[in-house]
């Protein structure tokens, strides 16, 4: 009797703090995407009114809603294989047997993971200015006419991957390689002695025993790419003509610069039913493949 | 058999040196950051793009510090982390020994209910929780931006793995030797669990060292901006200034770089278990 009561009060204040700040900010945004709120609400709350599912409605008639949706769709659809892929690569390389220094390596490797994002989306623009960029003198020394990488539309999007690759790519690689590290060695050596190549050791041992690792990292990151925001916000503030423009980026525009804090909150839920669908998508294919 | 060997060492070399470029392209953005830091004003916008400071300078960071304020922002980072830090590691350190060894009525479900909530993103609960800090007068303030860092599924989560580990009879002898939960909690648990705390401890110095989303809506006045609010505003008003750009960046970036070198087995470690919560 004793020890139950003991249990919740060492919870209670952890309960209080995830009820109040986050259980019920949660209920409140749901609420608050079927009302109005806005500016005139915020001074004074006897201007809301209840509108039903009208936020919904009208950003679906939105053309910048559409446009942030497939900018992030963009982002992820480039950006998630491309830093897995990375990822992959370099826990390949990590965890082969002829590779020296491998605390070093995996130290400088994951170092750009913990530096923070609004810092090193700095240095991105300057590395990637048109005329005095770093990155646009290397490309000219081998014969490239200088690119507008963040002023170009067709442009600014792939730079903002390139970054986001370079700092995302340790966290999956760590991931990867203590589960590449837990495959059993004996089945290397049996493919070995029946010939196996190098690749088809890759293709037949090593792919299929990380299947489950790899789709624990595929939804972990497909979730995280989602939410790109700092990126634009720091870079390029969404332009040039609006082709960084980011889901969050809007919601944060729409209640943050607009007030409009109603229909920024459906923007926050049609968001969060995107990710919540892909990710089940993608862990019924898994269990469909035996990896969960 | 000599081809074999000599195979084996075209295959070293190649993935060495595909490690040593990913290595360098890893790295470079950061050296260069700090070159240009050192540079005389105007120095890194010539063409071509100098890669070492043609005289060494620390002009950039007492520019910083004296005239931008750099100090006042990087006292409110730590504040915001060191308080977020301290006080969620105690609070998740008590509910995930709790949901580990004490046996009290609902436990089960209600931690399946905080495994559930891991899917919510923080963004949801954005824009009621701004409203929520209105009423409690918290917006453009510190407490703002680290009351609701205050617990984490995360964390209770991280510490409930590790506590589990505890023998129970080791809680049972103290408690028949008559010593209180709290006590019990304090002298026997806490050092127990030292190695996860500290792990829990980078994490979360990291993360609110780092974080931008909510500080960036909750921070409205300049004097209680933290580093990467101030550093986002400052590259409005100063891109010019290519090289005290870069010295706020260092003056950012220095400080968690340095605790990951430092401390990166524990971070690494926590890294792993976190990543295996399926």
């Amino acid at each position: 009797m004793n020890r139950s009561l003991a249990g919740w009060i060492f919870a209670a204040p952890a309960l209080l703090v995830l009820t109040v700040f986050f259980a019920l900010p949660v209920f409140a945004s749901l609420l608050l995407s079927f009302t109005d709120f806005d500016l005139y609400a915020l001074a004074n709350p006897q201007h809301l009114r209840f509108v039903g599912i009208r936020n919904y409605v009208e950003l679906l008639q939105m053309p910048m809603f559409w446009k942030a949706l497939g900018n992030t769709t963009y982002f992820v659809a480039v950006g998630v294989p491309l830093s897995i892929g990375v990822s992959l690569g370099a826990a390949l390389l990590l965890n082969a047997p002829v590779a020296r220094a491998q605390a070093v390596f995996r130290t400088a490797l994951f170092a750009p993971v913990v530096t923070t994002l609004v810092a090193v989306a700095v240095i991105w623009r300057y590395l990637f200015h048109t005329s005095y960029g770093v990155v646009n003198f290397g490309l000219g020394s081998i014969g490239i006419e200088p690119i507008d990488w963040l002023g170009d539309p067709f442009w600014a999007m792939p730079t903002i991957i390139l970054l986001a690759v370079w700092k995302n790519f340790g966290y999956n690689m760590v991931i990867l390689l203590a589960g590449l590290q837990a495959i059993p060695n004996d089945l290397y050596e049996a493919a070995r002695i029946d010939g196996a190549s190098r690749w088809q050791q890759l293709r037949y041992i090593t792919l299929p025993m990380l299947g489950p690792v790899l789709l624990v990292v595929g939804v972990i990151t497909i979730a995280g790419y989602f939410q790109l925001f700092a990126e634009p916000y720091v870079m390029t503030r969404g332009d040039p003509l609006q082709s960084t423009v980011s889901v969050l980026y809007f919601m944060f525009e729409e209640g943050f610069r607009w007030w409009n804090l109603g229909r920024a909150s459906a923007v926050a839920f049609i968001l969060f039913v995107i990710v919540m669908t892909i990710t089940a998508l993608l862990m019924r294919m898994g269990r469909k493949k035996g990896l969960v | 058999m000599s081809g074999n060997v000599g195979d084996s060492r075209g295959w070293g070399l190649a993935v060495n040196g595909t490690l040593l470029v990913l290595a360098c392209l890893s790295l470079l953005p950061l050296l260069w950051m700090l070159s240009v830091s050192f540079m005389p004003v105007g120095e890194a916008s010539r063409f071509p793009p100098p890669l070492l400071p043609s005289s060494f300078t620390f002009g950039n960071y007492t520019e910083l510090f004296q005239r931008i304020g750099m100090g006042r922002y990087f006292g409110n980072s730590l504040i915001v982390a060191g308080a977020a830090t301290t006080l969620s590691v105690l609070i998740n350190a008590a509910a995930g020994y709790a949901f580990a060894k004490l046996r009290f009525a609902g436990r089960d479900g209600l931690f399946k209910l905080l495994l559930a909530a891991l899917v919510i993103p923080a963004q949801v609960t954005m824009l009621p929780l701004f409203l929520l800090m209105k009423q409690l007068g918290l917006v453009d303030s510190l407490g703002g931006v680290v009351v609701p860092a205050l617990a984490s599924v995360f964390g209770i989560f991280l510490v409930r793995q590790y506590a589990r580990s505890i023998p129970d009879e080791l809680l049972e002898a103290a408690r028949i030797d008559g010593a209180s939960e709290l006590r019990i909690f304090v002298s026997i648990v806490l050092p127990i669990l030292r190695p996860v705390l500290i792990t829990l401890a980078i994490f979360t110095f990291m993360a609110s060292w780092n974080d931008f989303m909510w500080p960036l809506i909750v921070l409205t006045s300049d004097e209680n901006f933290t580093l990467p609010i101030a550093l986002a505003s400052l590259s409005r008003e100063h891109i010019q200034d290519v090289e005290m750009m870069m010295a706020g960046a260092v003056v950012t970036v220095l400080p968690v770089l340095l605790l990951f070198l430092l401390l990166q087995r524990h971070y690494i470690r926590g890294l792993l278990q976190g990543s295996v919560k399926g």
